[in-house]
C-alpha cells in the first residue's frame, strides 16, 4: 500500500503548495483594474475592426474608461451599444449616425470598356499602376477585389468586374476606404436615399466613350434634386446633409448614374 | 591596344534570343517629320520642364520650349520649325499623363538654335562644357533619362578615373545603338573624348557585347590617334550586360556598393545615343531633339531603325515601317525585358524611347501564376544576388519590412527572375510594388542614420 501512498502524498502536497501560492498571488499581487473596463468590453461587438480608431475593442474600452474617449465611436455597435456604454460610464448618450460604405462607380464590365488585357497580380493598386489601369475610364473601379479582401465582415462582393457593398452587412469600419487606389469608396449615411454612382472628372463626351453609366456633367440633377446635388466641375455630387429628394433626379438622369439606394 | 577582352563576368543573368536580325544589318533611316508632334515636358528623371512658350507661338527648330524645373530636370527644345498648338496633359509611354506641348511642324524646317558650335572644345573649361550639355537638354538615352549634366558633374570627393561608353544594347530586338556604332564611329569617339575631358578621367572604354562584331571592328578602327588610353572592351553577351553596375564589373572588376552609384568606384557609364548627343551639343550646338529608335517585332511589316524627332506619335513610326502585319497582340515601348506595354499607338515617343515593338499573339504569353515552388532558378539568374522567391512571397504577404531587409531596393527590375520562373510568377510586379511603397514611406519619413558601431 505504501508503494502508491507516498507518491500520492508528495504530488498532492506539491499541488497544494502551488495552489496556495497562486491564491496568494491572485489576491495580493494582482493588478488593479477598473472593473468597468471588463464590463464595457463585454458590451462591444468584439469584431476588432479598428473602425473606432483604436487597436481593437479592448483598447477602445480602456480608452473610454481611463481616457474619457467618446462612447459613440464604434460604427459596428450602433445606437444600442452607445446607450449601454453610456449607462455603464454614467454619461449622456451621444448621437450616432449610422453609416455604410458606398462604391461610387457603376462601371461594371457590361457597362464600361476595358482598355487592355491586364495580366498580372490580381490587386487593384497593382493594376492601377500598370499603364494607368485596365479600365478605359481613368477613375473607374478596376474590380480586382482589394476592397473585398480587407472587409472584415465580407460585405463587399465583386460581380461583373464591379465592387458593390451590401449595406445590410457593412459595419462602416472604414477599412475599405484606403484599400481602393482610386478613392472610390466613401462612408455615407445609411439612411441616405440619393447617390451618384460615378467619380469621373472627365467631360461628358469622354465619359460617354468609355462608360454607359457615367456622369456626363449635364447638371439636370441639380435643379431636380432641389439643391441636394451640386456640380464639382463635370461631376455631380450629393450633399448628404441636405434633404434628399431623389425620384425626379433618378428618373431623369441621362447618364443613368443616380440611384436611390447604394 | 584597340580591343581588349573583358576579364570579369557578372554573376547571374540570362540569354534570351536576340531577335535582332530584322534590323541590325540596315542603315538608320531618317523619318520625314510627321504632321503633328506631342512633345512631353516630362522626358527625363526629375521634375517636368516648365513651358516658356504658349499656344499660338511660332518657333524655329532648336529653339527652347521649356526650362528645367530645379536641379534634377532638363530643358526641352523644338525638333523642327512650327507652331505650338496647345499645352495640356498627354499620355506618355510610362502610362501616367504628363504636361505636353502639341506641336504642328510647318514643313520648312527652319533652324535657330541658341547654342553656338564649339569645335575647339579642348580649350574650353570642363564646367562650361557640362553646362552646354545641360542647356542642350541631353539626358540618359538608354532609358532612365537622368539629366546628363548632373552625371557629368560629380562632387569633388568622387574622382572619376574610368569612362565607360555603354554599347552593350542587351535588350532583344533593339539595334539602334548597334547601328550608331557602325555608322557614326568617329563621332562617337569624339563624344567620348569630350566627356572624358569634362570628367578628367584617365581611361575610356567602349563596352560592346560580342554579338556585334561589326560594331567592334568599326569602333576599333576609328579610335583617334591622339586619344590616349582608349579602347574597345569586348563583353560576353549576356542579359543584363547593359545595366551599368553589371557593366562596370565586367569592364573593371569593381563592385558598386549597395545603394551606391558608379561614381563611388570612380566610374561613369554613358549610353551610345547620349554620347553622340553630347558630341552634337558641343561641336554643332545642336540640342537633343531627334533620336534613333528601333521599330521591330513580328507584327510590323518592315522593321527598321528610324531617326525620328521627339514627339513623333507611335502610330506614325508604325506607318513609316509599312504598318502593322496581322493582328497586334502587344505593343511595347522599349525592349521586351524592361519596356512598357502600351494600351494604344496614340502615344508619342520621348528622348528615352529606344524601341517600339509590335508583337503578334505567337510572341506573347498570358500566364496564370502559381505559388512559388522554391526551385531556386531566380536566385541563379538575379544579377544583383537577391532572392526573388523569398522577396515575392514576403511582398505577397504584405511583409514589406522583410522585403526591405532582403534588399528589394537593390532590384533594378531587369526581369531575369521572371524570365526563368517555372511557376510564371509576376516577380517584377511584386518588386515594383514593394519599392513604390518603400519609396513613399521614405519620402514621408526619412530613415534615421545608422548608429555608430564599434
Amino acid at each position: 500500500m505504501s508503494d502508491w501512498l507516498v507518491p500520492v502524498l508528495w504530488v498532492g502536497g506539491i499541488g497544494a503548495v502551488c495552489g496556495a501560492a497562486l491564491a496568494f498571488a491572485a489576491r495580493y499581487l494582482g493588478v488593479e483594474e477598473d472593473p468597468r473596463i471588463e464590463q464595457v468590453t463585454a458590451e462591444l461587438p468584439g469584431a476588432n475592426c479598428g473602425g473606432c480608431g483604436f487597436a481593437g475593442c479592448a483598447e477602445y474600452a480602456k480608452a473610454m474608461v481611463t481616457a474619457g474617449a467618446a462612447t459613440n465611436l464604434c460604427p459596428a455597435g450602433g445606437c444600442a451599444v452607445v446607450a449601454r456604454l453610456s449607462a455603464i460610464l454614467g454619461r449622456a448618450a451621444e448621437a450616432v449616425e449610422p453609416r455604410v460604405a458606398l462604391v461610387r462607380c457603376g462601371g461594371s464590365d457590361s457597362e464600361a470598356i476595358r482598355s487592355f488585357l491586364y495580366s498580372g497580380i490580381a490587386d487593384c493598386a497593382a493594376a492601377a499602376a500598370t499603364a494607368g489601369g485596365d479600365k478605359a475610364c481613368a477613375y473607374g473601379c478596376l474590380g480586382y477585389a482589394s476592397c473585398a479582401r480587407v472587409c472584415p465582415v465580407g460585405a463587399i462582393a465583386v460581380t461583373d468586374g464591379l465592387a458593390r457593398v451590401d449595406p445590410a452587412l457593412c459595419i462602416a469600419c472604414g477599412k475599405c476606404v484606403p484599400a481602393c487606389p482610386r478613392g472610390l469608396i466613401a462612408l455615407v449615411p445609411a439612411k441616405a436615399t440619393l447617390h451618384v454612382l460615378c467619380s469621373s472628372k472627365d467631360k461628358g463626351p469622354t465619359v460617354k466613350k468609355v462608360c454607359g453609366v457615367g456622369c456626363i456633367g449635364c447638371a439636370i440633377c441639380v435643379k431636380l434634386s432641389e439643391g441636394a446635388i451640386s456640380m464639382d466641375g463635370f461631376l455631380a455630387k450629393v450633399d448628404y446633409s441636405k434633404p434628399l429628394r431623389s425620384d425626379a433626379a433618378v428618373a431623369k438622369c441621362p447618364g443613368h448614374c443616380i440611384v436611390k439606394n447604394g | 591596344m584597340k580591343t581588349l577582352p573583358s576579364l570579369f563576368r557578372f554573376r547571374g543573368g540570362i540569354h534570351p534570343a536576340y531577335n535582332k536580325d530584322a534590323t541590325c544589318g540596315s542603315e538608320i533611316r531618317t523619318l520625314a517629320v510627321p504632321s503633328s508632334l506631342v512633345i512631353s515636358l516630362a522626358q527625363h528623371l526629375g521634375a517636368p520642364a516648365v513651358p516658356i512658350v504658349k499656344a499660338g507661338d511660332t518657333v524655329a527648330g532648336g529653339q527652347r520650349l521649356a526650362d528645367p524645373a530645379g536641379l534634377i530636370s532638363a530643358p526641352v527644345h523644338a525638333p523642327t520649325s512650327g507652331k505650338v498648338v496647345r499645352i495640356e496633359p498627354a499620355p506618355t509611354p510610362l502610362g501616367r499623363p504628363a504636361p505636353a506641348i502639341t506641336f504642328e511642324p510647318d514643313g520648312q524646317d527652319r533652324w535657330d538654335s541658341p547654342l553656338e558650335p564649339l569645335p575647339e572644345w579642348r580649350a574650353i573649361e570642363p564646367r562650361i562644357l557640362a553646362e552646354r550639355v545641360g542647356a542642350a537638354g541631353v539626358v540618359g538615352m538608354g532609358g532612365a533619362g537622368f539629366p546628363t549634366q548632373v552625371k557629368l558633374s560629380p562632387p569633388s570627393d568622387k574622382p572619376i578615373d574610368t569612362l565607360i561608353i555603354n554599347g552593350a544594347e542587351c535588350e532583344p530586338y533593339l539595334t539602334g545603338d548597334h547601328r550608331l556604332m557602325v555608322e557614326r564611329a568617329a563621332d562617337l569617339w569624339e563624344g567620348a573624348a569630350i566627356i572624358r575631358h569634362i570628367l578628367g578621367a584617365g581611361t575610356v572604354r567602349v563596352a560592346i557585347e560580342d554579338n556585334k562584331p561589326d560594331a567592334i571592328a568599326a569602333l576599333a578602327a576609328a579610335i583617334p590617334s591622339g586619344l590616349e588610353n582608349a579602347g574597345v572592351c569586348v563583353l560576353k553577351t549576356s542579359y543584363p550586360q547593359g545595366s551599368e553596375k553589371q557593366q562596370i564589373f565586367s569592364v573593371t572588376g569593381r563592385t558598386v556598393p549597395a545603394g551606391g552609384l558608379p561614381m563611388d568606384v570612380g566610374c561613369v557609364v554613358e549610353n551610345i545615343g547620349t554620347t553622340l548627343a553630347v558630341r552634337d551639343a558641343v561641336v554643332q550646338g545642336r540640342p537633343l531633339v531627334w533620336r534613333a529608335i528601333t521599330v521591330s517585332g513580328d507584327a510590323v511589316a518592315a522593321p527598321a531603325n528610324l531617326l525620328a524627332p521627339i514627339g513623333t506619335p507611335f502610330a506614325a513610326l508604325v506607318e513609316a515601317c509599312g504598318g502593322a502585319r496581322g493582328r497586334v497582340a502587344k505593343i511595347v515601348s522599349g525592349g521586351p525585358m524592361m519596356g512598357f506595354a502600351q494600351a494604344s499607338l496614340d502615344v508619342a515617343m520621348t528622348k528615352t524611347s529606344s524601341g517600339l515593338l509590335l508583337l503578334s499573339a505567337a510572341r506573347v504569353s498570358v500566364f496564370t501564376s502559381q505559388p512559388c515552388i522554391s526551385c531556386g532558378r531566380c536566385l541563379d539568374a538575379c544579377p544583383m544576388r537577391l532572392m526573388p522567391s523569398e522577396l515575392s512571397q514576403c511582398i505577397e504577404a504584405d511583409d514589406i519590412e522583410a522585403a526591405e531587409r532582403y534588399n528589394v531596393l537593390d532590384c533594378f527590375e531587369c526581369g531575369s527572375c521572371a524570365f526563368v520562373c517555372p511557376a510564371r510568377r509576376p516577380l517584377v510586379q511584386h518588386m515594383r510594388r514593394a519599392k513604390a511603397i518603400l519609396v513613399a514611406r521614405r519620402r514621408a519619413a526619412p530613415p534615421r542614420p545608422k548608429p555608430e558601431t564599434r
